[in-house]
């Protein structure tokens, strides 16, 4: 089943830049794709569509069954609440620690206190920082900040994890490490998972559906691709 | 039970960010508590004088001073004439000899003056004191009994009161003029006050809006924080206003230089009068918090 569709795309901004020219597009449920391209080829445009900070300027962006662009604007929470997010910048905030900044998602859409608990363990657990959960954001490594913000995307068990360059900040290893995390959430979690990114040895060595844009045209899709191909 | 939970949560994050920013939130306290001192100011005075006036135009007395000759028949004539006019809701008799008593007792040197004089060659006259329905229409039923026979004058206060009346009212006016544009100032300085917290928790607003907070649960801190600072900007005023009142009315003793003008007793005056004051800085607060929501919260 497909968990995205999308119908002939096309996005202008209003400085009238075409970011996307008629894409067309389905992402299968428990997917785990990358969207690859050069600068201004369009890949953050075509993320920032799926989580609706960005409207299409024609056609449709389905995400799970909802149609993204007819989301009005006080109703897209209900979007962002079966979706996680992580960006390149990690967006942690730093006066609350890792426990506090994972559970400040459900705070903020009203969880319970004994479930928050529980499920902010289990997803720091799943990025393997059970044991810095009273460390301050400032007090760790880029890798480790970038898990802490993967685990508040993923602590209200999201269908769809979307990542915009979460390698961009990092070296080769610790984006590997990064890499290894989302990997697991996207096999034992079965969590869809669209990544972002222009690093070729990370497509290369995970042998996973690759889509390339060039320009704001599809180029590519490939099953198990490769950065080059 | 989620409605609950969330409203503590913005409770709570708006205290913390008042005490976060607190040089900026001490600032816009301060602030509110200015405009609402002259505002509380403005707001008793303005009552008070609404009281006194009110107070004066129901004071308010035709006068009707008859012929000293008039014989006692004549006298009768005269009340039921006046009683048969439409506006004239009650009137007193005063004999001459009545009069001067009254007028004796009020102060020591018409007693002196007064009782050289025998009944006979008293100056003074009978009158009729003539309280009307509707003080608008007092000229008119003044003149209807000055038409009368063997009314000599009559006397309603022309003039000086209607200036006295008029003086009041546009005082009242200016007052709340200048309430209305404290009021607009202090909006304005919460709308700042608010608008530089928003831009503070700026990342925090974006990650919230990230992970599926609804709107409502991002504004509602900010509205209560305008609220906040409301409240606490109006405790000085009345604490202020209400020992200031209390001293002022004792030291006055209850009036303004002359017994005419009568201060509002303070109980439950001020009390009430706070509750306006803290009414208005609670709502100020919330109307400036809101605006700035509105426009520099773009969601």
């Amino acid at each position: 089943m497909d968990l995205i569709r999308i119908k002939n795309v096309e996005k202008k901004y209003k400085n009238g830049v075409t970011a996307i020219y008629d894409l067309n597009l389905a992402i299968e449920k428990g997917s785990f794709v990358f969207v690859i391209g050069g600068s201004g080829s369009g890949k953050s445009t075509l993320i920032k569509m799926l989580y609706r900070e960005e409207k299409p300027t024609k056609g449709q962006v389905i995400v799970g069954g909802l149609d993204v662009a007819k989301i009005k604007n006080h109703k897209v929470y209900k979007l962002r609440r079966k979706l996680g997010i992580v960006f390149q910048d990690y967006r942690l905030l730093p006066k609350l620690t890792v426990y506090e900044n994972v559970a400040f998602a459900l705070e903020c859409i009203g969880e319970k206190k004994d479930v928050i608990r529980v499920k902010v363990l289990k997803a720091l657990e799943d990025v393997g920082l059970k044991n810095k959960v009273h460390e301050y954001p400032d007090n760790l490594s880029g890798g480790e900040q970038q898990r802490v913000a993967i685990a508040r995307a993923i602590v209200n068990d999201p269908k769809l994890l979307l990542c915009d360059e979460p390698t961009g900040n990092l070296d080769p290893e610790k984006s590997m490490e990064i890499m290894k995390v989302l990997e697991s959430i996207n096999e034992n979690r079965g969590t869809t998972i669209i990544m972002a990114t222009h690093d070729k040895e990370i497509v290369d060595q995970m042998k996973k559906q690759v889509i390339t844009l060039k320009d704001g045209h599809l180029v590519k899709f490939k099953q198990k691709g490769t950065y080059a191909e | 039970m989620k409605v609950f939970r969330m409203l503590g949560r913005s409770i709570r994050d708006a205290f913390k960010s008042v005490i976060r920013n607190f040089s900026l939130s001490l600032a816009s306290i301060s602030c509110i508590t200015i405009t609402l001192i002259i505002v509380s100011i403005a707001l008793i005075a303005s009552f008070n004088v609404e009281n006194f006036t009110t107070a004066i135009e129901r004071d308010m007395t035709i006068v009707v001073f008859l012929d000293s000759d008039a014989t006692e028949k004549e006298i009768e004539q005269v009340e039921f004439d006046i009683k048969a006019i439409e506006n004239v809701e009650k009137y007193t008799f005063q004999t001459k000899k009545e009069v001067k008593e009254r007028m004796q007792k009020e102060s020591e040197v018409f007693n002196t003056v007064l009782s050289s004089w025998e009944d006979e060659e008293s100056p003074l006259k009978d009158t009729f004191q003539v309280k009307v329905k509707d003080i608008e229409k007092i000229k008119a039923t003044a003149d209807e009994i000055k038409s009368l026979e063997n009314v000599s004058v009559v006397r309603y206060g022309e003039g000086m009161v209607d200036k006295m009346v008029t003086a009041f009212s546009s005082i009242e006016k200016v007052t709340y003029g200048v309430v209305i544009a404290l009021v607009v100032v202090t909006v304005f300085l919460i709308i700042n006050t608010i608008k530089l917290t928003i831009s503070a928790r700026r990342k925090e607003i974006g990650i919230m809006r990230l992970v599926g907070a609804s709107n409502i649960t991002i504004k509602l801190p900010f509205i209560i924080e305008g609220m906040i600072l409301g409240l606490m900007g109006s405790i000085i005023p009345i604490v202020l206003t209400t020992y200031g009142y209390l001293v002022f009315y004792k030291h006055f003793d209850g009036h303004l230089y002359s017994k005419l003008i009568q201060l509002i007793t303070p109980e439950p005056f001020i009390y009430q009068a706070s509750l306006i004051v803290l009414g208005i800085g609670i709502l100020v607060g919330m109307i400036g918090s809101a605006s700035a929501v509105r426009r520099y919260l773009k969601i």
